[in-house]
């Protein structure tokens, strides 16, 4: 509905100056290159797509222009001069505006105070002139043409309402440059629409825009430049006419590194049944079965409900409609005691909030999930405890200096191993296991993918959720893909490509054939 | 509270009101006013039952004995809801309205003739003194407030008990022209209150139209959305505590006027009195929101529960129970609008077809 083809694209790159530019940025967190020599320029009156898949570094590039991060090395200049951003408000008072996906916005004050506050205009006496205040927040709002009470609390706001706020809150500062990031990851279709307005609105005022995206579509709806980030590298930058969905698709999954071979399971009787669950808002009407000695992928973008769904399952999270079923019998939900006792083992996402006691010793964090069967009297010995995590960081090989030091001394990949050691131990028919390899360095992560396959091998159900690609693509005997809260595709490991799981996981049409450059 | 009554005009409206439900504006400005309304509402009822039962019940001498507790509380409670708005507490008031009132009152006793208006600022340099010191180990130092006010409840009583050793000061030490502080009015109201009342109307005053007491609240509201905006946590929450030592302070100087004999033990447990006045009346006990005037009003509902049970014979060994369980009952009910609202407010988003 907006108007902007390529063909009524801004004055090409070359007549106009750009109001930031970007050159040579790199940036490194221990080592790890997140972000490597990327150059980015930004033109007013331009809508500029900022896309990669997770990890790419996207994050670190917004975080560089809104001067939260300090780049390594490269230059920064704006409006023609260089500058150094010295933090967040730095770059707010050179006209830089970030807007996160979810803003944060004080609930208890009004609309109009979130947008003023600590600049509230003044009248006598150094007061708050509140009536000029809902004035002008009004006159922006009107101007966006969005329905916003500025007198309105915080508090009730939708996402999508708060993001106005936070735009409202850029514009009062003059921001020249706006930074969406994931904008519409969490709005409605209706929401986003509403959104796409307002950005077209800024955009013919002359602002320059960076719209980060993993929705294709809206891409090329509303930007007119692109710039395609995979794994910390610039893959590429131009105007997007010219370009097609699947190029991009292309940019940003083509890789070099090489994973692990598949080997394919024998499936058995069926483990874990998912019928039709639903939680209101979060996802909808999902099915799904996983069998004995099946590695089943759960894929899709951050935020898609995959989480959401497994917590569902294993009781952390309630459900609104829907039933689980753990071999034949109805799983009762919101408890994750009668998950556990059905032979459910979940090992999270966040490893080291919800996946171990940080302080405890690598041989009591094994045994935490089996303390039931170690007691002797109602007493739990020291030393079955620790006979017990021997055992098991053994069998997995976990790399540890004392297994009674506390587990926060291992590594990344090696605390992993502890939460699978822990579950594994209490010999699960279904094993749970969200982003395996989530910060984990390459060797071991190759490891604990022979350590999930093998486990199939044994006739363990296994439900793994993963942003990753290679490693679905490593790992799964089949691969369901979310979106938007809805399970989109379901495809067996023979139909499973990267580019048909970010064309289901994106909403855009898939291809059937990837195109033989992209193949490994 | 937080915006002007008046309504500027309203956004150009599209065709969001379906009729049914009020819009969420009005819904959660009605449901804001109706808590300081609540406790109006129910210290009316109070009134009126108890009058009905026990018709003296409003009598002189028991109005002023209402007037005269929940106005030193309503006092005090104006500090403490500074504090509280910064999701902060401070429990060492009462320590320091007994400090300041032996201190002050002793004043008498070792300088003869000194001038009250002296006294009464000695009384509020105390108090300040332990709010710096409050405030820089909260503020500046990082410290949870509840430990560190904790601490300091027990540090100030302890200096209290020193300087009081076995000692105490009698009515007949203090000049009359003290003591009739409590008693004197200016047409027939307290003096006491009239200052009380002037304080509340400032702070509540300042808490709305001026952009630190803004700030205040946003503290509470969210910190890390605070931090993010570039607001003065330390400097404003260190004012918070300064201000609420001062105001305890200035409390202790009244509370040697009312009671004349003071000694180690004075307002003893008061910090809890104030915050249960603070909390009931509707200022949210993580911070954010709530005013002076709903706690001035919970400090008078509270005392007024005192008074009542006394007048209905209920056994004073039964007023604290009661009591506390009056306060878990404004509490729960309070919840249950804010969970209330907030549905309301989900349901009404999901009208609009978000």
């Amino acid at each position: 509905m907006t108007s902007t083809s390529s063909s009524t694209a801004p004055p090409s790159p070359p007549s106009t100056a750009p109001v930031l530019s970007l050159q040579h940025a790199s940036k490194a967190f221990a080592g790890v290159h997140a972000l490597a020599d990327v150059s980015l320029e930004l033109y007013p009156g331009e809508v500029h797509a900022l896309v990669g898949e997770n990890g790419a570094g996207k994050s670190t590039l917004v975080k560089i222009l809104g001067g939260v991060h300090q780049p390594d090395s490269g230059s920064l200049t704006i409006d023609g001069s260089g500058v150094f951003l010295t933090g967040p408000a730095d770059a707010a008072d050179r006209g830089i505006a970030v807007i996160y996906q979810e803003p944060t916005l004080f609930p208890d004050l009004s609309v109009a105070e979130n947008v003023f506050i600590g600049r509230q205009p003044l009248r006598s006496g150094r007061r708050i002139d509140s009536r000029a205040m809902d004035r002008r927040v009004n006159e922006i709002f009107e101007r966006l043409g969005v329905p916003i009470d500025p007198e309105r609390i915080a508090r009730g706001l939708s996402i999508a309402e708060q993001q106005l706020v936070e735009i409202a809150k850029a514009l009062t500062r003059n921001a020249r440059v706006l930074i969406m990031d994931e904008p519409t990851a969490a709005l409605s279709p209706v929401e986003a629409k509403r959104l796409f307005t307002v950005v077209e609105t800024l955009r013919a005022d002359g602002a320059a825009i960076v719209f980060i995206s993993h929705r294709l579509e809206e891409v090329f709806t509303i930007c007119q430049r692109v710039t395609v980030l995979r794994d910390g590298k610039q893959i590429l930058s131009q105007p997007l006419s010219g370009l097609t969905p699947e190029d991009l698709i292309r940019a940003m999954v083509g890789r070099d590194l090489v994973f692990g071979e598949h080997e394919p399971h024998e499936p058995g009787q069926k483990v874990l049944g998912v019928e039709r669950l639903t939680r209101e808002g979060v996802f909808i009407d999902i099915s799904f079965d996983v069998h004995a000695g099946e590695v089943v992928a759960l894929a899709g973008l951050v935020g898609s409900g995959r989480s959401e769904v497994v917590n569902a399952i294993f009781g952390i999270d309630r459900y609104d409609a829907g039933a689980v079923e753990i071999s034949g019998r109805k799983l009762p939900g919101g408890s994750p005691t009668a998950a556990m006792r059905a032979g459910i083992g979940l090992v999270p996402e966040d490893r080291r909030q919800h996946g171990l006691v940080m302080e405890l010793s690598t041989a009591r964090n094994i045994a935490l999930a089996s303390l039931a069967r170690l007691r002797h009297h109602g007493l739990i010995s020291a030393g079955a405890e620790r006979d017990f995590g021997l055992r098991w960081a053994e069998q997995l090989q976990v790399k540890y200096g004392r297994i009674t030091n506390p587990v926060s001394l291992l590594s990344g990949g090696n605390q992993q191993k502890v939460v699978l050691a822990k579950w594994l131990a209490r010999k699960p028919s279904l094993l749970i296991v969200d982003e395996p390899t989530r910060g984990i360095d390459v060797g071991t992560k190759a490891e604990v993918h022979r350590l999930i396959s093998s486990l199939a091998g044994e006739g363990v159900a296994v439900l793994v959720v993963s942003s990753e690609l290679p490693e679905v693509l490593t790992l799964a005997d089949r691969v369901l893909v979310m979106r938007e809260g809805r399970l989109v595709a379901a495809m067996p490991r023979a139909e499973a490509s990267e580019e048909a799981i970010v064309a289901a996981g994106t909403g855009q049409p898939a291809r059937a054939q990837p195109s033989p450059e992209v193949g490994v | 509270m937080s915006t002007a009554a008046q309504t500027p005009p309203r956004p150009a409206a599209e065709p969001t009101a379906d009729g049914t439900l009020a819009n969420p504006r009005s819904l959660v400005d009605f449901v804001l006013r109706a808590r300081t309304f609540g406790i109006v509402g129910i210290l009316a009822l109070l009134v009126i039952v108890t009058t009905l039962i026990q018709s003296n019940f409003l009598n002189g001498s028991n109005i002023r004995f209402i007037l005269g507790d929940a106005t030193l509380y309503a006092l005090v409670a104006i500090g403490e809801t500074f504090v509280v708005l910064t999701r902060n507490v401070d429990l060492s008031v009462g320590s320091v309205v007994g400090l300041s009132a032996y201190v002050s009152a002793n004043m008498f006793q070792a300088h003869h003739g000194i001038a009250i208006p002296v006294v009464f600022l000695v009384g509020i340099a105390i108090g300040l003194a332990c709010g710096v010191v409050t405030g820089l180990i909260t503020a500046i130092g990082r410290v949870p407030s509840l430990v560190v006010t904790l601490a300091m409840l027990y540090i100030i009583r302890g200096v209290d008990t020193i300087v009081v050793g076995s000692g105490q000061v009698v009515a007949n030490s203090l000049p009359n022209s003290f003591i009739n502080i409590f008693h004197d009015t200016v047409l027939g109201i307290p003096d006491l209150a009239l200052v009380t009342a002037a304080l509340v109307a400032i702070a509540a005053y300042y808490l709305r139209s001026y952009r630190s007491g803004r700030e205040l609240y946003a503290i509470g509201s969210d910190p890390d959305a605070a931090r993010l905006a570039g607001i003065p946590i330390a400097r404003r929450v260190f004012f918070a505590f300064v201000l609420s030592g001062a105001i305890a302070g200035l409390g202790g100087v009244f509370w040697a006027t009312q009671y004349n004999t003071i000694d180690a033990t004075a307002a003893n447990g008061l910090e809890l009195q104030i915050i249960a006045a603070v909390v009931v009346g509707g200022v949210a006990i993580f911070g954010g929101s709530g005013s002076v005037v709903g706690a001035a009003l919970g400090a008078l509902l509270l005392q007024t529960i005192n008074v009542a049970l006394n007048v209905l014979g209920v056994p004073s060994l039964w007023t604290e129970a009661i009591g506390g369980f009056l306060l878990i009952v404004a509490i729960t009910l309070d919840r249950g609008i804010q969970l209330r609202l907030a549905a309301a407010l989900r349901k009404r988003r999901q009208h609009l077809g978000a």
